[in-house]
């Protein structure tokens, strides 16, 4: 039995020390772990955190970002910013309905009688309407920049809402020592970057951090939260890494309780088959 | 080797307690059987329509956009619906039916919402074999019917759309709706 | 399936079965086939491995009624999964941390076998499925990882079928020839696609010829010695049956860990980043599973050479049971290739840990250290050649010879006689002379 328990615990170690991720070439700031209420293995969304990240997407965030996975409909999903357990059917759900219905930009579709753009207003089943028709118009009006679609952003960055957040609120004023910083960039600590080809200080001591293409979204009370929690530009970031979280982990909080729920299961299911085991190998010599 | 019987062996013979021992493997068989069923029901659940389908399963039309007299197909469920303006002309045709005649009898009245029976909202499917049928106003009848007609197999719909002549067996069905202001319907 | 069976049809429906397609018969001898009584739960490997072979198709069937294999869509088609079927994110997080917990039951399986002689006579055509198998494995989930179309897919795919290059003469038109296109492209895709459904029934009819290379000498068991009579062995079922079931279960629990509570942990952040032809990841990795072989690859500087190597290091797999000249089968009785093992097993996971990390990272960041060659000493460069280099000494120098030289611990006569006594404590009346293998 213990030796099974020692091979179990080889197997983890073997997969989870090969999965170690490679050194970065570039610097950026060590990453400092937040508080987050959906971390741990019984972490789960906190709606108010979500509703007040979503403010923040819709009011700063999108105007440059898209966030094409996430439909009208899924803020009204269970575990999301908008569900309500009088509204199962989200498509009934009046909060997702007047922000489809309030959204700033249409629905682009084509005229079925003359073949030209036209334009209507979007419902729950509706994706929320990006801010550019496509990649190209986006980096045009962005200095030949792409500003990354922002649904599966937090699953695509190490660190995840700790990276974003450390981006948002990791905006430097560039440091005395760098000459002829690249035009029309920002530099932020968090920002995976090697500064050494603009550093004209000492050699070993080249700052961290690296020159973003996105300005500094965030100011003190840019958004201010219906439900009156504080909105620094710390707390603006907190809750808007927390809601790109959930756009691209929305079944988070449904997987951790089954998965409780399977953990329990199979703890009971492993010890009947053992107990089964040994009642039949009783009178076995072995 | 090959002829190594120790499965015999598997009956103990100073067994203390059978049943005992049988209640163990019982037990584990029943939870065994339990996970089974509950983890089968993910694999089951995944070819019911999707979420992004189920999104559409309900949609809200303003009516007083159909002029009267008009017809507006509107895509639901990924079926046409026909959303029809009828005229006062095309409501007295439908109520003066015998319904003991029709095929699939219904009266007008089951077939619109009170007070709104200008309004006539159905599946654009026809009953037989699920070809769209046009609105002819009768043109193929005299004027008889004055309703649908479905070019594949010949079936005739009245201004209630119900079956009148041809092979299908039904009316064309009228969805689930209701009306959420003066003007709007939500159906689904 | 040579054997004489002792099943008499009970029924009118098993006579009329059995004389027409005896699949009552043939399941009963799978069932009361006679297995070493003395199996430890590394023999448990097997049966997690078919288990894992059945949860893979399954989940695989099911996502592909909702994956799209086009270049435009698949990675929109995972989303989808994700995000809008019913329990479609269950399914895949469990097909893809099915492929991590295949790879980890694998590598168990193969040790033992290499730990106990499994791969010696009469059992070597047995081991040469179990190594075409594992090939097919790799194929399988190679595919299988291009499948998303993330920027690792894509990359990842990329750099490996660029190892097709390397070929002289012919290298590039058979590059061209594998992806479809100037470059890894949509044509590639889906023909990945393709082989991927296809290569894991391939991988289920090896199993079925790997099952029955087994049953005609039998198991092999901890102390290497052969079955000698009946004492020496239980029925198949319950006793295995049961084993196994248990051990699946603990395996499950592992497994659940991974599926419900760190579902993207053995995954790589950019593949949630969709395919770009045009933006290179700062780093391309495989899967865990396949970094001791891109360790081996990236070791030898010149590309050809490379690929040769890696080459090699498979086939040393193959080569393995005339390799090995012990006349000892179980490695309980040969102390000193124990711990050269031990040192086998320290260089591949050695070799899996320079596989994740670029050739020019430190070994130990910040110690600045002298160079030889290209490389500095302090490099995992370096130490992927060290590791390396132990892994072939280890195939083709250590097992041909230390067989001949080793002197082995007396094995016992028969299996019944060890029982309960650990291996370390000899049998009291134990031949004097080694086990003959055979």
């Amino acid at each position: 039995m213990r030796k099974l328990l020692a091979q179990a615990v080889v197997a983890l170690g073997l997969v989870l020390g090969l999965a170690a991720p490679a050194a970065a070439a570039t610097t950026s700031a060590p990453l400092q772990h937040q508080q987050w209420s959906f971390s741990g293995p019984f972490g789960m969304y906190d709606q108010g955190q979500l509703q007040r990240g979503f403010k923040v997407y819709t009011e700063v965030c999108s105007q440059c970002h898209a966030i094409q996975y996430i439909h009208f409909h899924n803020l009204g999903d269970p575990g999301g910013p908008f569900w309500s357990p009088k509204y199962p059917n989200t498509n009934d759900n009046p909060y997702v309905k007047a922000i489809a219905a309030n959204w700033p930009r249409q629905v682009t579709e084509i005229n079925a009688d003359t073949g030209d753009p036209s334009h209507r207003k979007p419902t729950s089943a509706d994706v929320l309407v990006a801010p550019f028709p496509n990649d190209a118009a986006s980096r045009a009006s962005n200095g030949g920049a792409l500003p990354p679609d922002m649904s599966l952003l937090a699953a695509a960055r190490e660190g995840g809402p700790d990276y974003i957040y450390a981006i948002a609120t990791g905006f430097r004023p560039t440091p005395a020592g760098i000459k002829n910083a690249p035009p029309g960039k920002y530099y932020n600590i968090a920002f995976p970057g090697d500064l050494s080809s603009y550093w004209t200080g000492d050699p070993n001591a080249v700052p961290t951090g690296g020159f973003i293409s996105m300005p500094p979204p965030l100011t003190d009370c840019k958004v201010t939260f219906d439900d009156g929690k504080p909105c620094k530009v710390a707390d603006e970031a907190r809750d808007v890494a927390a809601f790109l979280q959930w756009a691209s982990d929305p079944k988070m909080d449904q997987r951790k309780q089954i998965g409780t729920a399977v953990m329990i299961y199979l703890g009971i299911f492993s010890l009947l088959l053992y107990f089964s085991y040994r009642s039949i190998w009783r009178d076995v010599e072995h | 080797m090959a002829d190594s019987v120790a499965g015999e062996s598997a009956v103990p013979h100073d067994t203390p307690d059978p049943s005992r021992r049988n209640f163990i493997h019982i037990a584990a068989i029943t939870a065994a059987a339990g996970g089974v069923a509950a983890i089968a029901w993910p694999f089951i659940d995944q070819w019911n329509p999707s979420a992004d389908t189920l999104a559409l399963s309900s949609i809200e039309y303003d009516v007083s956009k159909v002029p009267l007299g008009q017809q507006v197909t509107v895509l639901y469920r990924k079926q046409p619906l026909f959303v029809r303006h009828r005229t006062p002309k095309e409501i007295a045709l439908a109520d003066a039916v015998d319904i003991s005649t029709l095929r699939d009898p219904a009266t007008d009245a089951s077939r619109v919402k009170p007070g709104k029976s200008e309004w006539l909202i159905l599946i654009g499917v026809c009953t037989h074999l699920g070809c769209t049928p046009n609105f002819d106003g009768g043109d193929l009848d005299n004027g008889r019917y004055g309703g649908w007609f479905c070019p594949c197999h010949g079936s005739v719909y009245d201004t209630s759309g119900r079956i009148r002549k041809g092979p299908a067996p039904k009316n064309l069905y009228v969805p689930d709706y209701q009306f959420t202001g003066a003007t709007t319907i939500k159906v689904g | 399936m040579s054997e004489h069976s002792h099943y008499e049809p009970q029924t009118a429906i098993e006579r009329w079965l059995d004389a027409r397609l005896p699949i009552v018969r043939f399941s009963k001898e799978l069932l009361d086939f006679p297995t070493p009584k003395n199996l430890n739960y590394w023999w448990t490997f097997g049966g997690i491995l078919a288990f894992c072979l059945g949860v893979q198709i399954v989940t695989g069937i099911v996502l592909a009624m909702h994956y799209d294999p086009s270049a435009a869509g698949a990675f929109d088609s995972v989303q989808h999964i994700m995000r809008d079927v019913n329990y479609g994110w269950l399914i895949r997080y469990i097909h893809s941390n099915g492929a991590s917990m295949f790879f980890v039951a694998v590598y168990i399986h193969i040790f033992r076998g290499i730990y106990y002689g499994s791969y010696k006579a009469p059992r070597e055509l047995l081991w040469l499925i179990g190594a075409a198998i594992y090939l097919t494995m790799m194929a399988t989930a190679f595919f299988g990882y291009v499948l998303p179309w993330g920027q690792m897919s894509f990359w990842g795919a990329k750099v490996i079928t660029s190892i097709f290059g390397a070929i002289p003469v012919i290298g590039p038109a058979i590059m061209t020839w594998l992806v479809g296109s100037f470059t890894v492209d949509a044509p590639t895709l889906n023909r990945f696609f393709s082989l991927h459904y296809l290569l894991p029934f391939v991988i289920a009819g090896l199993v079925a010829l790997h099952i029955w290379a087994l049953h005609v000498p039998g198991n092999n068991n901890p102390t290497g010695v052969n079955v000698k009579s009946k004492s020496d062995t239980v029925a198949f079922h319950p006793y295995y049956t049961v084993k196994d079931g248990f051990a699946v279960s603990l395996f499950v629990i592992m497994f659940a860990i991974f599926v419900f509570f760190m579902p993207e942990a053995l995954g790589h952040v950019d593949n949630n980043i969709p395919a770009n032809p045009l933006a290179t990841p700062a780093h391309i990795v495989p899967e865990w599973y396949l970094l001791p072989y891109y360790a081996i690859l990236r070791a030898i500087p010149d590309k050809l050479s490379g690929v040769i190597a890696l080459a090699v290091a498979i086939g040393c797999l193959f080569a393995l049971p005339w390799l090995d000249r012990s006349r000892v089968r179980s490695m309980r009785y040969r102390p000193q290739a124990r711990i050269y093992f031990a040192f086998f097993v320290v260089a591949c996971l050695i070799l899996g840990y320079c596989g994740a990390h670029e050739p020019d990272d430190q070994i130990i960041p910040g110690l600045a250290a002298f160079n030889i060659g290209d490389s500095s000493i302090n490099s995992m460069a370096w130490l992927s050649r060290i590791a390396g280099l132990y892994y072939f000494a280890w195939f083709l120098l250590i097992n041909p010879f230390l067989g001949l030289r080793e002197t082995p611990l007396p094995v016992p006569d028969s299996i019944s006689t060890p029982v309960l006594s650990h291996p370390a404590a000899a049998p009291a009346g134990a031949a004097a002379a080694p086990e003959k293998k055979g």
